[in-house]
């Protein structure tokens, strides 16, 4: 196996690493800890207060324009990141490319601005 | 290089053994010695005091205790997501450290896309905190949750945009390329302290620890868990181990977080190496595989003790605020950072 896939599989193994300490950790704690659940222990927490409806009732969801803005300007990042690394060789040429890049997205914020959707309503 | 050739299978036991250490380690010394014992001090208390001397050996106390908790899972909640949670939120922080180089060879993994690599596993662990909230099936659990997830995705983006500035000064994504590009290279001329980048990059390195902070939702971004209003945010209906799974990783990640920024701006594992006529990552002493890790250590603690700082001084951000902090000022500040630092590159 290649250098590079032997990388991604020592990811792989800190993955598993992880979830074998905690299970392990889960598994200890199983064999010790008490288990008697009774009714009023597993109500929802309402601090103390009986719970009024479901814990998945609607809500306002405030900020899905954001999520919106987020994926563009990390689609950005995504693009700006490879034009980093080869900065020196593309000198001016790719600096301006990146300036007129940059600042059209930058329209897009100022856009945004305007518009008031950067308010937390 | 090392002289010695190890196995496939011996070096992934090594790396994952070394891996382990360097999640639960600085997170210990970093709940014990600033949550417990600088806190205290800050606040004109002594802290722990009874379990060993100064309190010292409170974390194994702790640890005893949480083992022995009953685990409260309440009956509305969806039992199996609500399991999965602080795993996921776990494996972020164990995927993080693998990236993290220690040592000329005592590395993990040496990716080229490093930096990548790094942005896009950060972000795991909001799908998990995302998940916690929702399954707990509570107000509280939601409110925190979708609170977390707004807020790690607006500060993620300056995250990303001062890193770049690294990467533009550095010319490649690869860790272990920007540690030497810092140790090796020169400030007008002069080698002597190497080129670490928090002088160069001040601005990225200002806005990344902010973002860092927020990231970790410590106060002042502490919105998610604000324990005055949400009892405890997507953690509330947790108890027993699973909720020091949380706790673990939380800290955890603050370690890995100042390890990351620490090779990102304070040239990492690397002493300058004119220091010793090192050339190139090839020719650095082997004994920098053990010094390195100690350099990287003190490093984080310096870092985390600036996070705690922080957090134990300032107040809690309102969430507008929080999210305006963001996208009008962080943003913009990293994108004309970005801009100054390539106009600088191409010209000098």
């Amino acid at each position: 196996m290649s250098d590079f896939l032997r990388s991604y599989l020592t990811v792989v193994w800190f993955g598993a690493a992880a979830l074998l300490l905690a299970g392990l950790l889960l598994a200890v704690s199983a064999a010790i800890r008490p288990n008697k659940p009774n009714y009023e222990k597993l109500l929802t927490y309402e601090s103390g207060v009986d719970a009024v409806g479901h814990g998945w009732s609607q809500s306002q969801i405030r900020y899905y324009v954001f999520a919106l803005l987020f994926v563009v300007f990390d689609v950005e990042a995504v693009f700006i990141f490879p034009w980093a690394t080869e900065l020196e060789r593309y000198g001016a040429f790719g600096l301006s490319e990146m300036g007129i890049f940059v600042f059209v997205l930058l329209l897009g914020l100022v856009y945004a601005w305007r518009k008031g959707v950067l308010r937390w309503v | 290089m090392l002289a010695i050739t190890i196995p496939y299978w011996g070096q992934s036991l090594l790396r994952v053994l070394g891996g382990i250490v360097a999640v639960l380690l600085p997170a210990g010394t970093i709940v014990y010695l600033f949550l417990f014992k600088m806190m205290s001090f800050m606040q004109s208390r002594l802290g722990p005091m009874e379990a060993g001397p100064y309190g010292s050996l409170q974390l194994v106390a702790e640890v005893g205790k949480w083992l022995q908790k009953e685990d409260i899972m309440p009956e509305r909640a969806d039992h199996r997501i609500f399991k999965m949670a602080p795993l996921i939120v776990l494996t972020s922080t164990f995927l993080l450290i693998a990236v993290v180089p220690f040592g000329p060879d005592a590395w993990f993994t040496n990716f080229d896309v490093g930096v990548f690599y790094m942005l896009a596993v950060s972000s795991v662990s909001v799908l998990g905190i995302l998940i916690a909230g929702w399954a707990s099936a509570n107000k509280y659990s939601l409110l925190g949750g979708l609170r977390a997830a707004g807020q790690l995705i607006a500060y993620e983006l300056p995250m990303v945009l001062a890193v770049i500035g690294v990467v533009i000064q550095a010319g490649t994504m690869n860790l272990q390329q920007i540690v030497f590009a810092q140790n090796a290279g020169e400030m007008f001329g002069w080698n002597g302290l190497g080129n670490p980048y928090i002088l160069t990059q001040f601005v990225g390195f200002c806005v990344f620890m902010v973002a860092v902070q927020a990231e970790l939702t410590q106060a002042p971004f502490d919105m998610p868990i604000a324990e005055s209003e949400l009892v405890s945010g997507y953690m509330t209906e947790y108890s027993g181990f699973r909720f020091l799974i949380f706790f673990i990783a939380e800290f955890a990640t603050a370690g890995v977080f100042a390890l990351v920024a620490s090779v990102l701006f304070l040239g990492g594992w690397g002493v300058p190496f004119s220091w010793f006529g090192w050339k190139s990552i090839d020719g650095v002493a082997n004994w920098m595989n053990v010094v390195g890790p100690i350099i990287m250590f003190s490093k984080m603690m310096l870092l985390v003790f600036l996070i705690m700082w922080v957090r134990f001084t300032y107040p809690r951000f309102r969430e507008d605020q929080l999210q305006r902090f963001a996208w009008k000022v962080l943003i913009p500040v990293s994108l004309a950072n970005i801009m100054v630092t390539a106009i600088l590159k191409v010209v000098f």
